[in-house]
């Protein structure tokens, strides 16, 4: 564009040419550093043409001299990162459950571990601090619906409970009494009110009809006592502790429409290795056996 | 002739138009068409389908609350992302998705791989009311999905989506109906037909309430079903290292 050889007096710099009532624009040259660091850049993005994946063609891209590729490195990263703990990682593959807990330094990896994936995979439903919610249970005390050994717990963890895309799931099947109207809606108050007084929140009286339906629906899995069974998954009635809750219409509801809580299972998602860190960590957390 | 110049270009600005139209262009037809016909871009996987009706009801839904907005559904090929997530996202997954919904915002936590983390009861609770499970979360509750799902015409919208390219078979654009209803009710006649028109799809009655079909109903069969549709046992990752 530059037309005019003209030099500005004051400044020293070529003017373009152009002029408004006797007013030159000055055609001030870019500065040095930024124009050779354009040219940096541009060498720059050569260089990187060539070494990593870049250009399209008709039939995949370029794939770049240094073999790059997003998820090859990550491949790359997660292998360094095994490679860093492989002796304990190999150890504890390797181990028993109670093996692991016998062996102080195994012992406090896996915890550390099972502590990490916890905060990952379990704290939505269990709570931040194993504390549960309503319908997921407690995990730091010691009322285990399905046992509290390791083995019990690695089990749960592995395959779940009731959750049918796993063929090893702990499964059972507590009956809708209301909906599917095996109990009529007055029989289900007078079995609340008997159950009520299982754990104590109301006098027991033991010839109650409530008492005979206990007796003819509920005692061959929660026992006579109401004491509960693991083989079932059936919880202690005679405790203070209620998935659910603790008050009538609560309990009225349990039996109505029941329960049958369901727990994803974890072996299709987690490695061994991190469910066995996760079942030492989750029997180590107050109530394991 | 006069010499072309820049000035020439300047000064003319349907030619300016035109040139800049060219030169931008050449950006595009380099970065993008090559997408549409390389094909590499999509890894090839098993087990990939298209959304059952209910599970695209459930889509809708997921779209029309604007979940996106706070939940991405993309594993990006990170350490971290893939330790917290599971498998980094694969091209194929989405590739039914219109439109996709992998978003760029983790307010909550990625979803790409929901399906099968939580039971249906843990979604329900949480999605009517968060805090209830999650005392620290800060997601708004959606108790008014319980209503009924309402549907227009569900067999126009599996041919909209054919028409883009949901590779929607005959069979399944004319059992679509049946098939929406089926999926949340074990017990009902056309219960199997769904698994068998929709491999893995899962039926069972979501939301707790066999009555109606809610749109919870709906929603917890997209979710449920979210990353779970690939067989990893047979991808071939060192084929597919982008």
């Amino acid at each position: 564009m530059t037309n005019s050889n003209e030099i500005d007096e004051i400044s020293g710099t070529n003017t373009t040419g152009h002029e408004w009532d006797g007013i030159r624009e000055l055609d001030t040259p870019m500065p040095r550093w930024w124009l050779y660091t354009f040219y940096i850049t541009i060498i720059w993005a050569i260089g990187y043409s060539i070494l990593y994946p870049a250009i399209p063609l008709l039939s995949g891209n370029t794939k770049g001299t240094l073999g790059y590729s997003s998820r090859g490195e990550l491949a790359d990263s997660i292998t360094a990162a095994q490679q860093g703990q492989s002796q304990l990682r190999a150890k504890i593959t390797a181990s028993s459950l109670q093996d692991i807990k016998a062996d102080p330094q195994l012992f406090s990896y896996a915890k550390a571990g099972g502590q990490a994936a916890f905060k990952v995979n379990c704290v939505q439903c269990h709570g931040s601090g194993a504390e549960g919610a309503k319908g997921n249970p407690n995990l730091n005390d010691d009322d285990w619906l399905w046992g509290g050994s390791l083995d019990a717990i690695y089990q749960t963890i592995s395959h779940g409970i009731r959750f049918e895309q796993d063929d090893d799931t702990r499964t059972s099947e507590m009956p809708a009494f209301g909906r599917d109207e095996m109990l009529e809606p007055a029989q289900i108050d007078q079995l609340t009110t008997f159950v009520m007084s299982l754990a104590g929140k109301e006098q027991q009286d033991t010839s109650s009809t409530g008492a005979k339906l206990f007796k003819d629906n509920c005692a061959s899995c929660h026992g006579d006592k109401g004491a509960g069974n693991r083989d079932f998954g059936a919880p202690s009635l005679a405790d203070q502790i209620w998935l659910y809750g603790a008050d009538k219409a609560t309990i009225v509801q349990s039996i109505h429409n029941s329960r049958n809580g369901v727990m994803p299972a974890w072996s299709h998602r987690l490695d061994e290795l991190t469910i066995k860190q996760l079942a030492i960590y989750v029997h180590s957390l107050g109530g394991g056996e | 002739m006069k010499k072309f110049s820049h000035k020439t270009i300047e000064k003319n600005s349907g030619l300016l138009l035109v040139l800049s139209l060219i030169v931008v262009s050449i950006g595009g037809i380099i970065e993008i068409a090559p997408l549409f016909y390389l094909e590499n871009t999509i890894e090839k996987v098993k087990g990939m389908r298209p959304y059952s009706p209910l599970e695209l009801m459930g889509a809708n839904i997921y779209k029309r609350e604007g979940c996106t907005l706070c939940h991405s559904q993309m594993i990006r090929p990170f350490r971290d992302e893939v330790e917290r997530y599971g498998h980094y996202s694969l091209a194929a997954e989405s590739m039914y998705d219109h439109p996709f919904v992998w978003g760029s915002k983790r307010t909550g936590p990625d979803l790409a791989r929901v399906g099968g983390r939580y039971s249906d009861e843990w979604h329900r609770e949480h999605l009517k009311a968060p805090r209830s499970l999650v005392p620290e979360s800060i997601m708004p509750g959606y108790p008014f999905l319980m209503e009924p799902l309402k549907v227009y015409d569900i067999k126009a919208h599996l041919k909209a989506l054919r028409i883009v390219g949901v590779p929607y078979s005959d069979e399944q654009i004319e059992n679509a109906e049946v098939d929406l209803k089926s999926q949340s009710d074990p017990d009902s006649d056309g219960a199997e037909d769904v698994i068998s028109r929709y491999p893995k799809a899962l039926v069972r009655n979501f939301d707790g309430d066999l009555s109606t079909l809610s749109e919870m109903d709906a929603l917890i069969a997209y979710l449920q079903v979210l990353g779970t549709l690939v067989d990893f046992s047979t991808y071939d990752a060192k084929a597919n290292l982008r």
